[in-house]
């Protein structure tokens, strides 16, 4: 998955994002030490935050020397560039964003938010979790599953299509078939 | 004494027929009501040879992103004119679909057909007080009331969220009228794994959708009046 990197060895970009959604735990999450010192352990040197609405600025740093850059912003418009770019995701539980990472065949972690009342989002990454399409964490756990994620074990999600419901719709309203 | 005696007799007449008129009216609303629920879900039987004029209700976010690859496959010629409705909070679907449908004049060529793009109330925002949603989801009943007279489309496509319901709700009151037949057509979202979502469940046990399709099987196992149509995404 990560042949892309290949020309430019020594940058492994991670990139987190909430999307438009307010996710101060994930942010908080991946500001942490040992978060940051656990992804340099994995070999990644560059961290891009997309915060979102959230409250929670996380701390820059240039990096090297043996620690992570670390760069945030709130949103952009060209967050596929980010996408595209990043040798590792971590995202919120939006079935947008979980499916453009998907769709561009980059390793996966969602976290899932919480905090949220009526957390049917988790229902998604649980499931495309056990169909080892990624990983999937809480913002507690995410240190750990990063320490123990195995990327090469992930499966890659082949995209599906409405095909078949605009068949049944057709159908139904009495069109010939094709 | 008479006189009391006849009025009497004549409030009687009257409370009689009125109660009968009314006895009258709700069997025949109730025989309408269970006519058209025993029609809907049941296939059209006869060969359609002209175009139905579809409404598109988006939700947002990853709602529209699964109903813009449905309009993706849809047979343009047959779901024609289209209209696209949006809640009003929603800026990004109907710019999304904006920029859907002049793509297709960019390939097809085909000018000339109204697509029309419009803005709905909301019920209810995220967050909002439930004594406030009651004077507000009245507005925005009376608003969808104005937009299905105004467009009183033969299809409907739609994939929650709530956005949707005062929509179809109207829809099966035009069928029960006789006004508009509508066909609705409910896809839940791929974000729903194991339970429908409220707008689902509502229009499921209602039996307002004609069909309603689910995405994964665990779903269509629970509910077995859903379709099961893969994942969309």
């Amino acid at each position: 998955m990560d042949n892309a990197e290949d020309g430019e060895k020594f940058k492994k970009t991670v990139f987190v994002t909430v999307g438009t959604t307010c996710f101060d735990a994930l942010v908080r999450a991946v500001d942490t030490k040992e978060v940051q010192e656990e992804l340099l352990r994995r070999g990644y040197t560059h961290l891009f935050i997309q915060m979102g609405r959230g409250t929670h600025t996380p701390t820059k740093s240039v990096g090297g020397d043996g620690t992570l850059s670390v760069e945030y912003f709130t949103f952009s418009s060209s967050i596929a560039d980010y996408l595209r770019s990043a040798s590792l995701v971590i995202s919120h539980a939006g079935s947008g964003s979980i499916f453009e990472t998907l769709r561009l065949g980059k390793p996966l972690i969602v976290v899932v938010n919480e905090d949220l009342m009526d957390n049917h989002q988790s229902e998604l990454a649980e499931e495309l979790a056990d169909r080892k399409h990624l990983y999937c964490a809480g913002p507690q756990t995410l240190r750990q599953t990063i320490a123990s994620m195995d990327l090469d074990s992930l499966l890659p999600y082949h995209p599906g299509d409405a095909t078949p419901v605009v068949k049944h719709i057709n159908r139904f309203l009495g069109f010939p078939d094709d | 004494m008479d006189e009391g005696k006849g009025c009497f007799s004549s409030c009687m007449a009257s409370n009689l027929t009125a109660t009968v008129v009314l006895i009258i009216t709700v069997t025949v609303i109730l025989i309408r009501v269970s006519y058209v629920i025993y029609w809907t879900g049941k296939p059209v039987r006869r060969t359609c040879r002209k175009s139905l004029s579809t409404l598109v209700v988006l939700g947002s976010g990853g709602h529209t992103a699964e109903m813009l690859n449905l309009l993706m496959v849809l047979q343009k010629d047959r779901f024609t004119p289209r209209f696209y409705i949006a809640a009003a909070t929603d800026n990004m679907s109907l710019q999304k679909s904006r920029v859907f449908e002049s793509s297709l004049d960019d390939t097809t060529g085909k000018h000339g057909v109204a697509m029309q793009f419009v803005q709905i109330y909301r019920s209810r925002e995220v967050g909002q007080s439930y004594i406030t949603s009651v004077w507000t989801t009245l507005i925005a009943m009376a608003h969808a009331l104005w937009l299905m007279i105004k467009t009183r489309p033969q299809v409907l496509l739609c994939n929650g969220p709530g956005t949707c319901i005062p929509l179809c709700i109207i829809a099966f009151v035009f069928k029960v009228v006789g006004i508009r037949w509508s066909y609705i057509f409910y896809v839940e979202s791929i974000a729903r794994v194991r339970r429908l979502s409220l707008s689902g469940l509502i229009l499921y046990k209602l039996c307002i959708a004609d069909e309603l399709f689910v995405q994964w099987p665990q779903l269509q196992k629970k509910y077995p009046r859903a379709r099961y149509v893969g994942c969309l995404m």
